[in-house]
């Protein structure tokens, strides 16, 4: 086996004038070096990107982003690799580099994507009715706006990306072992972009060691291993390292959001406007629903009743690494329901009112369902009351306000902080939803063989999700069985249906619908079998206990394993019956699942220190019904931490060249065991009504939910120094400058 | 340079680069790929293993300072007939998801255990607080733990905890792996096997 390692620019934005690479050819463990010009030669410089435009794979005519990728060096040993990468010798041409989002659109900004016509305009898009939200806030006796910037963050998966390229030139077959969230969907693109027919392409993603949306787009690297074994014919490992993960594959977030929230004196919340600018990177590879710009940023009403609603987001390219949409976010709603939590939080400070208090006048009631927001989302299902006021007892809500007075009272500043989130997960139907023209629908096959043991073949892929135990458990409650008698084969084209892979939270709304369906598909055909061995009618049959059963005559009943036997056996069927119990499904889902929760988290703040001590963090969560309680459970726990992270610590900064200040754990830092407290976890059940189980995603949503928890907290904490808003991460120094510059705003002091 | 460095109670002799870093030696020279490699700073904790007694980022070690030293991986972790109770423990308290950090985190919990057996909540926080879970939130790795640390403490017989560094006695490979071995098994059951053919690999 080779391995390939990465040269890649020091510079943000650079013209390349050449690329001298004949002293690494020269190294005697190089077997090849490819640069833009040798994939140029093969139509390989370039690559589709999984939202619509291009990215380079390797650079032929600048470098757009500081770690962008210039060539592949193929040795005997990867350290030996690493050695040519010194030996090839670059030159540029430096260029101004465009590093701040805010003036990508000045006219005299540098442009970074000259190939392109429109500048560094990405898109402009919209949604709402702008008309009758002017209206609504024209009406209005009270509006409050703020300008608030979610920080750029990477979701830094333990495990970095890497593949082993296997091209086998005899029979002309490719085989890549690859970290991928969606190996169907790669598998399309390789084909597209070698040319090799898609059937001889195999895509191996096995145990992945963490994604949450880092490993859905199709990276350069994974495009070098594979020509570099179209080119050796030999296999080819290509495997990045920390620095290179963190600044050269999909960050996250980066928006730059000013949101308005208007309300009636009494609290009732009437509308909400939103202006965004999204800092896109240098090529556009937000990996979401092609229709979708913006993702589901348009669901930013959230949890309230408001009469209109109106967003603008322009996107704008940077000299920063491409991304967008990754880390638990839910497409883009992890930033939509930070800004209508933030906003709520600032409304209820400005009316006087309990932050509580002002969430439940405005929540959604549960004889609303299904309600269309206004920007068109349809919530298929919700109790939003009884879930925040669950939160709230299990927080002893009154109890910690009371304790809150107590400390301030003696200069201790603690705070707490609410957030009530909706998310719209399951992407998607596939008259609205598709990823590179793929409608993103997921097939599942099931085989039952002959002595009842089952085996599914799924098309999205675990990172840790336990797709093995939730899937097996869905088959086996539909069949009878235990989970035990049936595996769950994933992450292996050859040997699973097409689908888009895991992202989004949509494993459970859509490919577990799929598993359900095929399950109750194989169910049917048993049917038939058991009623020619009962000498019955199969319209006398009920599906009872896990078993088909005579109605009115429960005693005589056939299981699955005795049937999947007979189904097997030379039992004569009636014409036009097949034998066995196998069945596949494709699944289009009618619509999202719309999971919801409601978060408490206490913090302490150090207010001499600026730091930040998360004391609690009550999680209800309602995701439908629960498939795997503590998988469930799992899940959140590693969404609360995520919120910790992102609130007070995770940023992935740039100096004003476009230097990547966080490209390693000791500068992109990330909660430990010491930072995450315990978490409280609530459930309420308000299942799917169009899901086969009732089921919703549960994967993000404490991602999507907590950060603005935690921040609420924190402001809420530093309310007597007149804070109303401080940018994520709420680092000690950012803590601290936000109470100093409050109280240079208040010389008074104390402003409550 | 030649080096020879025990692995798991196993010899291995290997001419290697100076520079060749141990997490790289452990995994592609001798394919024990159960210890990862994630960040290259030390700050991730995926690849832990012991040297000798402590717990080592082996990202950040040269293989050659390992020569005539005894490194412990999580290979070496379980014997041929059953987990160790803090394995054990984190299959039955989902302490892990995707499993990547999980190698060096049961390395840090097995020393934990063997040198507090009976650890509060805040030592299994503060012992796991150089690594990192991308998944968990540690909330399930700290309920492994503490449930390792009470099968652990279910021993029937004999001294359980005169784990390394403690006894002040002979740090030969062998005794010391008898040692920790006589932490009962989980549910109290059969006697652990002790003759070097049974102890880790």
């Amino acid at each position: 086996m080779l391995h390939g390692a990465i040269l890649r620019s020091p510079l943000a934005h650079a013209r390349v004038v050449s690329v001298d690479a004949s002293a690494a050819r020269a190294h005697p463990a190089v077997v090849a070096v490819l640069t833009g010009a040798d994939l140029a030669e093969r139509g390989m410089a370039w690559m589709p990107t999984v939202f619509g435009d291009v990215q380079a794979v390797l650079a032929t005519d600048k470098v757009r982003f500081q770690g962008q990728e210039i060539a592949f060096v193929v040795a005997t040993d990867r350290y030996a690799a690493r050695d040519a990468l010194e030996l090839i010798s670059v030159e540029y041409e430096p260029l101004p580099p465009l590093i701040d989002a805010v003036t990508a659109l000045d006219p005299d900004a540098p442009v970074v994507r000259d190939d392109l016509p429109g500048g560094n305009r990405v898109f402009d898009w919209s949604a709402g009715d702008k008309a009758a939200t002017d209206a609504v806030f024209a009406g209005a006796d009270v509006v409050v706006g703020c300008d608030m910037i979610y920080p750029r963050s990477h979701p830094a998966p333990l495990e970095t990306c890497g593949a082993i390229a296997d091209f086998e030139p005899v029979g002309g077959r490719l085989t890549l072992w690859s970290t991928s969230q969606a190996p169907h969907a790669h598998r399309v693109m390789y084909a597209v972009l070698t040319g090799l027919p898609e059937h001889k392409i195999r895509i191996v993603s096995p145990d992945l060691g963490g994604g949450f949306g880092a490993k859905v787009p199709v990276y350069p690297g994974y495009v070098c291993a594979i020509a570099a074994s179209l080119a050796t014919g030999r296999p080819v490992k290509w495997v990045e390292d920390r620095s290179e993960n963190l600044m050269s594959t999909t960050f996250a977030r980066d928006y730059h959001m000013h949101g308005e929230i208007a309300a009636s004196a009494d609290g009732e919340i009437l509308g909400l406007r939103a202006k965004v600018l999204a800092d896109h990177g240098a090529f556009n590879a937000a990996a979401q629903p092609s229709k979708f710009p913006a993702g589901f940023f348009h669901i930013f009403t959230g949890s309230y009743q408001a009469r209109a609603a109106y967003c603008e987001v322009t996107g704008v390219f940077t000299n920063k690494a491409p991304g967008g949409v990754a880390y638990s976010c839910s497409f883009r709603i992890t930033e939509a329901v930070y800004l209508v939590e933030r906003l709520t939080d600032m409304l209820a400070r400005e009316l006087g009112m309990d932050p509580a208090e002002l969430r439940m006048r405005n929540l959604l009631r549960p004889e609303q369902f299904p309600y269309t927001c206004p920007t068109g989302w349809q919530y298929d299902s919700g109790d939003y009351p009884r879930a925040l006021q669950l939160a709230l007892d299990m927080a002893g809500y009154d109890e910690l306000r009371r304790e809150q007075a107590e400390r301030r009272a003696r200069g201790e500043y603690m705070g707490i902080g609410l957030s009530f989130f909706t998310e719209g997960v399951g992407a998607g139907p596939r008259g609205h939803m598709d990823i590179m023209g793929l409608a993103m629908a997921d097939g599942a096959d099931l085989r039952v063989h002959p002595t009842g043991k089952a085996v599914l073949a799924i098309s999205v892929q675990t990172q840790g999700q336990g797709h093995e135990t939730t899937f097996a458990q869905l088959v086996a409650s539909e069949l009878g069985l235990s989970p035990d008698d049936v595996d769950v084969v994933h992450g292996d084209t050859d040997r699973t249906p097409f689908g888009l892979g895991t992202y989004g939270s949509r494993s459970t709304p859509v490919s577990g619908a799929a598993a359900v369906v095929a399950a109750r598909k194989a169910r049917e055909r048993a049917r038939v079998v058991a009623a020619v061995m009962l000498e019955v009618d199969a319209d006398d049959l009920e599906w009872l206990d896990g078993k088909w059963r005579v109605k009115g005559d429960p005693d005589q009943a056939l299981g699955i394993v005795e049937i999947a036997r007979a189904a097997h056996s030379s039992l004569e069927l009636p014409d036009g019956i097949e034998g066995h119990l196998d069945a596949s499904a494709v699944y289009n889902p009618p619509n999202l699942t719309f999971p919801f929760g409601a978060y408490i988290c206490v913090t302490d703040v150090d207010t001499g220190t600026g730091e930040v001590k998360v004391r609690r963090f009550i999680a209800v969560d309602d995701c439908g019904v629960r498939i795997n309680p503590m998988i469930v459970e799992g899940q959140v726990h590693r969404g609360l931490a995520d919120g910790i992270g992102i609130a007070l610590m995770q940023s992935i900064s740039f100096d004003e060249i476009g230097n990547c200040l966080s490209g390693s754990f000791m500068d992109y830092l990330l909660p430990t065991s010491l930072e995450c407290p315990s978490p409280e976890l609530g459930a309420t059940v308000t299942p799917s009504p169009h899901h086969p189980v009732g089921a919703k995603g549960i994967g993000e949503s404490a991602t999507v939910g907590s950060p603005p928890a935690v921040v609420n907290s924190v402001v809420d904490a530093l309310a007597p120094f007149g804070v109303v808003h401080a940018d994520m991460p709420l680092t000690p120094a950012n803590v601290w400058l936000a109470i100093r510059s409050a109280e240079s705003r208040h010389p008074s002091g104390q402003t409550s | 340079m030649k080096i020879t460095v025990t692995v798991n109670a196993a010899d291995y002799t290997r001419v290697v680069e100076p520079r060749l870093l141990l997490i790289h030696f452990l995994r592609d020279e001798l394919r024990l790929t159960g210890s990862h490699w994630g960040c290259d700073t030390s700050n991730c904790g995926a690849c832990v293993v012991w040297l000798d007694e402590t717990p080592i980022k082996s990202c950040t070690v040269l293989a050659v300072m390992a020569d005539g030293r005894r490194v412990t991986t999580v290979e070496g972790l379980a014997s041929a007939h059953r987990l160790d109770p803090v394995q054990e423990a984190f299959a039955a308290c989902h302490g892990l998801q995707c499993g990547f950090c999980t190698p060096g985190m049961m390395m840090t919990a097995r020393w934990l255990l063997d040198n507090n057996p009976d650890p509060t909540e805040a030592d299994v926080r503060e012992a796991i607080s150089g690594q990192v879970c991308r998944c968990t939130g540690y909330e399930n790795i700290v309920r492994s733990v503490l449930r390792a640390a009470k099968h652990d403490g279910a021993a029937a017989d004999g001294p359980v905890h005169d784990g390394p560094g403690h006894d002040g006695t002979s740090h030969d490979k062998a005794g010391k792996h008898e040692r920790r071995l006589r932490a009962a098994p989980p549910q109290g059951g059969r006697a652990v096997h002790q003759g070097p053919g049974d102890v880790r690999r």
